[in-house]
């Protein structure tokens, strides 16, 4: 709507070298091994962070680095240098709680320098323990009160249709959300609303703030819920990069300006890539013992170099 | 201080040896978790007053229900689960729907507790509060944790302006503990009381120090806990707590502070805050709280009415949103601390 032309926007927009842009025309090898690698970095930086504190939501953050992966390194189109390009994708974190793992994404795309996450939650950092847009380059919300995520991606997306831009709209939110009435709202909305360009992910790792997701509320079934309020629905292990690529790129090439909106359901393991948090007592906040953290850091790193010599597809083990 | 901020904060202070590594420098010292105490040096402290108040009350009167909106362990609801079971709800993460099983419990003669936290209370389930309970007049008891400036998250969990939002709300009384204390004896009033509350739960380790006066806890009644002659402080929450803690430091110093309670927000003993207002004392209200529509602009409307001429200063919370951050840091920064009332105080009554 502005008058404004950025330069990005006009068809040789990749000149500037610093957008990135969906890597879809890669060859599948090439981009499974590029989200591989995005997903160790991740995992590195959320052990970081947790290390920084000696607590935090480091489990979830585990859990859901393979989702980033696959939406940092492979789907979303964005400008590191520039976070705010009017032309980005964009991607909102409902789950403020999951700062942690946006933090290490946008380290790994370049958004924030990879030193700063040894600041989180620090007093008079950029990198808050809950997500917020005022504080930090790439976040596009303040998400911490839970079930928002989705009612403003309604009005991104259909304020970006409005607009007339392609650019696609991708929220993350948890399962615990899915216990809130605006979560179901907004899915009503957006699919009268038929926002073909909207993409949203929910993390299902079976917990909340009280304990395992069954116990507290039940959601499921999820699939039958969102296809009958209209969606397009994928449901994959969600620490499964090949079927992660497969269930984004699937909602991506089918994004369109109207149609129906598309959901990836993830199942994830708390902690997922370092077993000795996978197996420990899953907590919704998780205090590590300061002899831990290079045992974890070197879990994660045996595993991850297991993985890439057996040249396995790069699911977690 | 026993509190996890500071147990955090030991294990990453600087290695004595001097071997930091350069990112450890920069590795921070204070952290924005969620939970922190408030309770200040040199207080006891009381594990889930909240909990085991309602356990107790449970006993004896088996209408009394508990419910939580997926906050159980963080409202020491967890407390009574234990204790009975068969009479805790969990709601999930469903603010609106907890409220408003609440007040359908009570219209079938059940006597329900419900907690979350203060800002999903109140930003979230008004219209419950307001509809459900509020307005046919129902005996639910709402417990918000984290009310006011109680955690560093950020203003998603700030809890600045909850008694604003509820104090122009018909028919609810509002209760602001300051300690223990006053907890464990809210909780069975509350119960007894007709009509709906809402109380701005402290949990975990909670400060008790009211013990040390002659004092207990009316419901609807503000009292005077400490006398003085030089200031007076009428306070409510935690804010009592530190105005008893500045008191004490201010008397060294031979300036005699008096501490006037409000434990209860709403209905305002106008009577008694009036009557110690009326003074030539150097006079201040302390609220955890926005200075917008708390405990300070309760205090100006009782004087007005009353046609009491007073020069009152409000020591709250600034109307804006607040840092996120450590939580010490930021009762500092936003003037909540002992020291800072002491200061303010101090220069107050120098002045004259
Ligand atoms: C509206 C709202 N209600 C309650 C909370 C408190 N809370 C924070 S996290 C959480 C659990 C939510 O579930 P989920 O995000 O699935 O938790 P996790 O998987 O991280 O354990 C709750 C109840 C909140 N942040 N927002
Ligand atoms: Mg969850």
């Amino acid at each position: 709507m502005g008058l404004t032309v950025d330069r990005r926007d006009s068809l040789d927009m990749t000149d500037t070298g610093t957008v990135h842009r969906r890597q879809h025309d890669l060859d599948r090898d090439v981009r499974l091994k590029a989200i591989r690698e995005a997903a160790y970095n991740i995992r590195m930086g959320v052990l970081e962070q947790g290390q920084a504190q000696g607590e935090g939501y480091v489990g979830q953050g585990l859990g859901a680095a393979d989702i980033l992966a696959v939406v940092f390194r492979d789907q979303l189109t964005y400008d590191p240098s520039d976070p705010e390009w009017e032309g980005r994708d964009r991607f909102l974190l409902s789950t403020g709680h999951y700062a942690l793992a946006a933090y290490s994404a946008f380290a790994e795309a370049g958004i924030v320098p990879r030193e700063e996450l040894l600041t989180y939650a620090a007093d008079g950092s950029r990198l808050p323990m809950s997500g917020m847009s005022t504080y930090t380059p790439g976040m596009e919300i303040s998400g911490g009160s839970l079930g928002h995520g989705l009612t403003l991606g309604v009005g991104h997306a259909l304020g970006l249709r409005a607009q007339g831009k392609d650019a696609k709209t991708f929220v993350f939110f948890s399962d615990g959300e899915l216990d809130e009435g605006s979560t179901w709202e907004a899915a009503m909305s957006a699919a009268h609303w038929q926002l073909g360009n909207l993409v949203a992910m929910v993390d299902m790792n079976g917990l909340q703030a009280d304990g395992p997701t069954g116990d507290i509320l039940s959601n499921e079934p999820q699939e039958e819920r969102w296809a009958s309020f209209g969606w397009d629905v994928h449901r994959v292990d969600g620490n499964d990069p090949v079927a992660l690529l497969d269930a984004f790129d699937a909602c991506v090439d089918g994004a369109q300006a109207t149609g129906r909106p598309h959901v990836v359901i993830c199942d994830t393991r708390v902690g997922a890539g370092v077993p000795l948090l996978e197996n420990r007592e899953k907590l919704h906040f998780m205090r590590v013992e300061a002899e831990d953290w290079p045992v974890c850091m070197g879990q994660l790193t045996h595993g991850y170099e297991a993985a890439a010599a057996a040249g396995t597809d790069g699911k977690v083990a | 201080m026993t509190d996890t901020t500071q147990a955090a904060r030991d294990t990453r202070a600087p290695q004595a040896d001097g071997t930091d590594a350069p990112e450890k420098a920069q590795a921070p010292k204070r952290s924005a978790a969620m939970i922190a105490s408030i309770a200040d040096p040199g207080v006891p402290t009381t594990s889930a007053p909240l909990g085991h108040a309602l356990v107790e009350l449970g006993r004896a009167d088996e209408r009394i229900v508990g419910l939580s909106a997926d906050l159980a362990k963080y409202t020491d609801m967890h407390v009574f689960r234990e204790a009975f079971p068969e009479r805790f709800f969990q709601m999930g993460m469903a603010e609106q729907v907890m409220m408003g099983a609440a007040a359908g419990m009570a219209q079938v003669g059940l006597v329900p507790f419900a907690s979350t936290y203060s800002v999903f209370a109140t930003r979230r389930a008004y219209d419950w509060i307001a509809l459900d309970m509020a307005e046919p007049n129902l005996n639910v008891n709402l417990v918000g944790a984290l009310p006011g400036l109680t955690t560093g998250y950020g203003p998603s969990h700030q809890a600045t302006e909850d008694m604003a939002i509820l104090r122009g709300c018909p028919n609810l009384t509002i209760v602001d503990p300051c300690d223990a204390v006053d907890i464990e004896q809210a909780v069975p009033q509350l119960a007894a009381a007709p009509g709906p509350s809402y109380t701005r739960l402290l949990r975990g380790k909670v400060p008790r120090i009211l013990d040390r006066y002659d004092y207990s806890f009316e419901l609807g009644k503000a009292k005077v806990v400490r006398p003085g002659t030089d200031a007076v402080l009428v306070s409510s929450g935690l804010m009592t707590m530190r105005a008893l803690l500045a008191a004490d430091a201010l008397a060294k110093d031979g300036v005699d502070a008096s501490v006037v309670h409000c434990a209860t927000i709403k209905p305002f003993d106008a009577a008694t805050v009036v009557r110690e207002l009326d003074t030539p004392r150097a006079a201040f209200t302390l609220e955890n709280h926005t200075v917008v529509g708390g405990l300070f602009e309760a205090t100006a409307g009782a004087l007005v009415r009353a046609g009491v001429r007073a020069q009152v200063d409000p020591i709250g919370l600034p109307d804006e949103f607040l840092d996120a951050g450590a939580l010490p840091t930021l009762h500092d920064r936003y003037g909540l601390s002992v020291d800072s009332i002491v200061a303010r105080v101090r220069e107050k009554v120098a002045r004259g």
